[in-house]
């Protein structure tokens, strides 16, 4: 077998079987890395390759000395995950040199299921972003096309798992970030309820809305993730004291009586042609499957971004203010006094959007704005919340795109903001109202003679994941689109 | 937040200085105009009517929680230190915070 060319969970089954070892499938996946992320073609979708560390761990497996259901498994993580090893930079000059004192939770649970972390993937500066292209070192390719994005802000991590540079990666989702940027690569990417995995060792952006997730191949692998990676944290009070249900990973289980909402909100006119025929191909699938499908009202979708970017760069203004140049991360050479400190470290650690945003929601909660923006935002977030609340009485998931569109090209929106933050006009919501969303490979759309991929969306209530899962994968199954790699 | 309100230059140097960033002349200008046309999209909110609508600022009912009072191990001082730019063991190094000692 060809390790790279595999599914997580049959890689798992694979080494576990002996059929290969944990250092074939690693040294074969390092290869890949070697071969096609690296230099100014390359895809550039890590910051930082673990190579020594990731070999020691795949022979400790292929000896028994590490066991667990994720045993040997090579897996890449969004380097804004602490680990007591290598670097966590954020992707920031912020944060170039630092090197975290302790390992995320997240990330520990993996390790403690066995997995090898091959390395840290580029991202968006703290997250910060729809393209990867905020990233203070490197602008990550999409496998599909390399001029263009891969889509953000964990665009490094999807990047890798579309062009298997390894079995499987870990984003962050604050406003889209896990959703969109798998949309544009052509993979699944899950953004599972708010609170599900631990926040603990995550470096904070939005601490209301950030939650973490898997990009993996099949909805399969991502069950898989997710059993292991969820559960109440006692190092995060905000992780969900609710139980992981046991079925989790049995999503061949079909459920019965099932109704699809479809929400006009999301079905609109400025939709690419492909990205409505995809979604339309999966109504029709779930209609086949004897699915009801219902009509939802989501009325304010449309207000989802201005609460965002209030909400979020308000969390994010209050979370960025320790970075101040004393204790870790950058600090000027040029300070008269702590003051001055402060702002040249923060000046020159920080790049445009992280301003930008630092400087947004400040305004937003500064005296007398508060009322007006921020207050005003918290009540539109209640009535967003309110319209899925409603939804889900009629319907066990919503179904729509993941974005508008397939991924726009390398330079295209970056000076453009606003353009750049509808991006999330179809992933935003669930972040706000804290529910659970699935982007699933929709097929292609072809532009400039090239395929480019296109996600479907599906949206369920919070704390039923296992549930939506099981509905991903009666998409998943009805079609080939999963199985289609770009060539690299 | 009608258009009248729009953020301006003054605005923009004033939240920098709360957010303890420097701006140069240039990135006031251009930060403005970008936040202008953000705020003026955010602006869309007052199209609704929000009276009596509960704010939600966080997507669960959280309680306070306390761990329990039990003795344990906290981070190494030299754990503590190792991302410190400067250092002077077991303490941080800042700059001086009274001015040249001239007066304070």
């Amino acid at each position: 077998m060809n390790p790279t060319e595999t599914t997580l969970t049959e890689l798992r089954d694979a080494i576990a079987g002996k059929a290969v070892s944990s250092a074939e499938a690693t040294r074969a996946y390092l290869d890949r890395i070697e071969a096609h992320d690296c230099g100014d073609s390359g895809l550039n979708a890590y910051h930082e390759v673990f190579t020594e560390r990731a070999m020691a761990r795949a022979q400790a497996v292929d000896k028994g000395d590490v066991t667990g259901p994720l045993a040997g498994v090579p897996i890449a993580i969004k380097d804004l995950l602490c680990t007591d090893y290598g670097h966590t930079t954020c992707c920031s000059k912020m944060l170039e040199n630092f090197k975290a004192p302790y390992t995320a939770t997240a990330v520990q649970r993996l390790e403690d299921a066995g997995a090898v972390i091959l390395g840290k993937t580029n991202m968006d500066e703290f997250a910060m972003g729809s393209s990867t292209e905020n990233s203070a070192f490197v602008t990550t390719r999409n496998p599909w096309d390399r001029d263009r994005v891969p889509g953000g802000s964990s665009g490094g991590s999807a990047s890798a798992m579309s062009a298997d540079l390894c079995a499987a990666s870990i984003g962050s989702d604050t406003g889209g970030s896990i959703r969109q940027p798998a949309a544009l690569c052509g993979v699944v990417g899950m953004k599972p309820t708010y609170g599900r995995i631990s926040r603990y060792g995550l470096i904070a952006f939005a601490s209301s809305l950030d939650q973490i997730g898997p990009f993996t191949r099949t909805v399969g692998d991502t069950a898989l993730l997710l059993k292991v990676m969820m559960g109440h944290d006692p190092l995060d009070s905000t992780s969900a004291n609710v139980p992981v249900p046991d079925d989790i990973d049995r999503v061949d289980e079909a459920p019965k009586g099932l109704r699809i909402g479809i929400a006009r909100e999301y079905m609109s006119d400025s939709n690419d042609p492909a990205v409505a025929a995809a979604t339309q191909k999966a109504i029709e699938v779930y209609r086949d499957f004897g699915a009801q499908i219902v009509e939802v009202d989501l009325p304010h979708t449309e207000y989802g971004i201005p609460v965002y970017y209030i909400v979020a760069t308000a969390e994010a203004s209050s979370n960025l203010a320790r970075y101040d140049g004393v204790h870790y991360g950058h600090r000027t050479d040029k300070a008269e006094d702590l003051i001055d400190l402060y702002c040249r470290s923060r000046s020159e650690g920080f790049g445009d959007e992280v301003k930008r945003r630092i400087m947004l929601g400040t305004y937003a909660l500064s005296s007398g704005y508060y009322d007006a923006y921020y207050s005003r935002a918290l009540k539109v977030r209640r009535l967003i919340k309110n319209d899925f609340d409603s939804a889900f009485e009629k319907c066990d998931a919503i179904l729509c795109p993941t974005t508008t569109g397939p991924a726009f090209k390398i330079g295209e929106l970056a000076d453009d903001p606003l353009a750049m933050y509808m991006n999330d006009v179809y992933t935003v919501n669930s972040n706000l109202a804290g529910n659970a969303g699935i982007s699933l490979p929709g097929g292609t759309a072809t532009v400039d003679g090239k395929a480019l991929p296109v996600g479907v969306q599906l949206l369920g209530p919070s704390f039923e994941e296992s549930k939506l899962l099981k509905i991903a994968r009666i998409f998943e199954a009805a079609t080939d689109h999963y199985t289609l790699r770009p060539t690299l | 937040m009608s258009k009248s309100q729009t953020i301006t230059e003054a605005d923009v140097r004033h939240v920098a200085k709360l957010g303890r960033l420097r701006v140069s002349d240039d990135e006031v200008h251009h930060f403005t105009e970008q936040l202008a046309a953000v705020l003026e999209y955010i602006s869309k909110l007052n199209e609704l009517d929000v009276e009596g609508v509960e704010p939600m600022a966080h997507p669960l009912e959280l309680v306070n929680v306390l761990r329990p009072d039990v003795e344990r191990p906290g981070m190494a001082t030299e754990s503590a230190l190792v991302n410190a730019p400067a250092k002077m063991p077991p303490y941080f190094k800042v700059p001086k915070v009274l001015g040249d000692g001239s007066g304070a």
